[in-house]
């Protein structure tokens, strides 16, 4: 693995970032309380499949942050859990997808574990194919072209999917056209095994931007204000028309690929600098230098997000499995919808964590 | 014999399959602003088989998109566009360079739905032109329709007529799930007809293209027009053919096949693509699981050989069915 430097984080500037940086570790205790749950669950035997973002979680929370949630459209890859709670995604959603329940809205347990998808927060199916979404990002932005409405799309991915060639033929033509689209990418220098230096003969991704005619932007995807900043400029800036930009967030995968993956091919000086890397530890110690957590607040903080985690999953786990003979249902339009997924789009894009913070 | 001199049965007026076509998607981009129409060469040049001449003069180059060559993220950004609300056509300038799209078209399009739970339908339809009899070689000439129909989630479509060109290619358009609409490049200048305006033909439902007696011949695309010249000799000789134009292949109108094999209670199935694995397969699994009882001899199949398609014209019409094929075949079966 490529390793991280370890830099100076980025200051608040103004009340609104101050407020913002503060959310974003709420989000984060979130998230972490929420991945340990599936861990476990995991373990248990509960939960066959377990895909979470530990590392990434920073770079996803402050980077959905900066979107336009409910109008902007979010192109998500199998990691980005985190991203999905900055965007208002329920951990109850999370859970009923990874136990295999009938009510769970983004793919009725028919997709595997966070494979996010919700029409009323915009946010596109997402699929196990490596960089199958970008296409679709590309997509969704020439039709806020042609529509004339000033909607944004976001695709997320790995350093992985920079390797397929949708990956090129996307950013391509989203160049060609000056296409209101952010290709965000959460670079771990690591292909499952494959480390960076054998995926692509550069460090960052965003040294690709001059060649698809678009800026290119490196940013420590530890520091939550720097990716916050980086993705808000990119966003405003495709609104505006002036059209793509790539963004390569540096993050350290901290937990294996997946539940199913083993992490034996990295030495353990390379799962150390990974930890080292924690973007959790460092975060904390902003929040306290710049006045915005109290010593003591931080283990009712924590208190309450695993009382949430646990509330949400055992509240999955009361819900019925799915049935076989809803299987081939939404093959073809007509068919009555999914009761739950109607049931959340009539509720429009409700509540999301960064709700009344403006900057 | 050929096709092109004794086109019995479809008059010298009309527009062609190609003028219907463009007439077909000149109106749907008119009708509703959402329609926008991507690929390469659709612009500036209108397609080289001027199936889109004249859109990019009237809707602009924005909804009338000439893209780079780059068939994945054709397929790819028609999906995303859409999710978010449009109606693209995304064209193949031919089939046989659909194969960069399949992933998109197989395991993005085909899956949407199911997989979102409704959430997000895809109403793209992807357009190609395709077929062999036209010296092409083999990358301007493979039929590819057999790939799709294998795939739940897509429907796919191939008119043999003008008439059912536009009322098809004017459905698919409107259709709420991906549509593959794939057009005989022999078809294309070939044959008039005469096209009632504002015609929207129903995706799934089969044409009975001409009634007989003695033996059905169950086909779609160019092999409709061999099937109407092999009718016309075998009437010669005593042997009333029934022809059914399948029209759409996924979802195939099982009712159809089923009331013409009970009706002459002999089938036989023409296609130009090659036969193994393939839509006369199919057709076939499904009379003889289905209609045994009702059949007088054998399923016969007319299909092109397993065979890659050669440019020169020898080869190339060995491999290929033509009408007097088909006459043969026929003959076989009304005398079984």
């Amino acid at each position: 693995m490529t390793s991280l430097e370890v830099g100076v984080s980025s200051a608040p500037a103004n009340a609104g970032e101050r407020a913002l940086l503060r959310r974003i570790y709420e989000v984060l205790l979130l998230s972490r309380a929420v991945e340990e749950r599936f861990w476990l669950l995991s373990r248990q035997g509960v939960a066959s499949f377990v895909l979470t973002s530990r590392g990434h979680d920073v770079a996803q929370i402050a980077s959905g942050a900066a979107i336009r949630r409910g109008h902007d459209s979010v192109w998500p890859y199998y990691r980005d859990m985190a991203l999905g709670l900055a965007l208002g995604v329920s951990p109850f959603e999370m859970y009923l997808g990874s136990l295999g329940r009938a009510a769970d809205s983004h793919s009725g347990s028919r997709q595997l574990t966070m494979h996010l998808s919700s029409p009323r927060l915009r946010i596109g199916s997402v699929s196990s194919e490596i960089a199958a979404h970008l296409p679709h990002a590309v997509g969704a932005a020439y039709a806020s072209k042609v529509l004339g409405d000033d909607r944004v799309a976001v695709a997320w991915f790995g350093d992985g999917a920079a390797s397929e060639g949708a990956t090129h033929e996307s950013m391509n033509l989203a160049g060609i056209h000056k296409l209101p689209v952010v290709f965000f990418c959460e670079n771990n220098a690591l292909a499952i095994s494959v480390p960076l230096a054998l995926q692509m003969p550069i460090q960052s991704l965003a040294e690709r931007g001059p060649a698809y005619g678009m800026p290119g932007v490196s940013v420590d995807g530890t520091d939550a204000l720097a990716v916050f900043r980086a993705t808000r400029q990119a966003v405003e800036r495709a609104r505006s028309g002036d059209g793509p930009t790539i963004i390569d967030a540096r993050v350290p995968r901290i937990t294996s690929h997946s539940s199913q993956d083993d992490d034996a091919y990295r030495t353990p000086e390379e799962r150390a600098d990974a930890e080292a890397h924690d973007p959790l530890p460092k975060l904390r110690e902003e929040l306290l230098e710049y006045g915005l957590l109290e010593p003591g607040e931080e283990v009712e903080m924590q208190r309450a997000a695993h009382a949430r985690a646990m509330a949400e999953s055992d509240r999955a786990l009361a819900m019925p499995e799915a049935e076989p003979g809803r299987a081939k249902r939404w093959l073809y339009a007509g068919d009555p919808p999914h009761p739950e997924l109607a049931a959340l789009e009539a509720g429009g894009i409700g509540p999301g964590p960064f709700d009344g913070i403006a900057v | 014999m050929s096709v092109e001199r004794n086109a019995s049965n479809v008059p010298a007026e009309g527009i062609t399959l190609l003028q219907a076509v463009t007439e077909a998607l000149h109106e749907e981009l008119a009708r509703d602003p959402r329609v926008v129409l991507l690929g390469q060469d659709v612009g500036r040049k209108g397609g080289v088989f001027r199936a889109t001449v004249g859109l990019q003069a009237d809707f602009g180059p924005l909804r009338v998109l000439d893209t780079p060559i780059s068939e994945d993220v054709i397929a790819g950004a028609a999906i995303g566009a859409a999710m978010m609300g449009l109606r693209p056509v995304a064209e193949f300038q031919f089939a046989d360079y659909i194969f960069p799209a399949l992933d998109q078209i197989v395991s993005q399009a085909a899956t949407m739905r199911w997989r979102s739970v409704g959430g997000y339908g895809v109403p793209v339809v992807f357009r190609a032109p395709f077929g062999a009899g036209v010296r092409g070689g083999v990358y301007h000439s493979q039929s590819v329709e057999a790939f799709f129909c294998h795939t739940p989630g897509l429907k796919v479509v191939v008119p043999s007529t003008p008439r059912d060109a536009k009322g098809l290619l004017k459905a698919a358009i409107r259709d709420d799930d991906p549509v593959l609409f794939f057009e005989h490049k022999k078809s294309y200048r070939r044959y008039r007809e005469i096209v009632p305006p504002g015609e929207v033909i129903p995706i799934g439902v089969a044409r009975l293209d001409r009634e007989g007696r003695d033996l059905s011949i169950i086909t779609y695309g160019v092999g409709v027009h061999h099937a109407r010249e092999a009718a016309d000799l075998l009437a010669a000789e005593g042997i009333s053919v029934e022809i059914l134009d399948l029209r759409t292949l996924a979802p195939l109108d099982h009712a159809a096949i089923a009331a013409t094999v009970m009706k002459t209670r002999k089938a036989l199935v023409l296609h130009e693509a090659n036969k193994t694995m393939g839509i006369g397969a199919e057709v076939s699994a499904f009379i003889a699981e289905e209609l045994f009882m009702e059949l007088d001899g054998p399923i016969v199949r007319v299909a092109g050989d397993d065979c890659h398609l050669p440019y020169n014209g020898a080869e190339e019409d060995a491999i290929i069915p033509n009408p007097a094929k088909v006459v043969e075949a026929a003959r076989r079966l009304a005398a079984f």
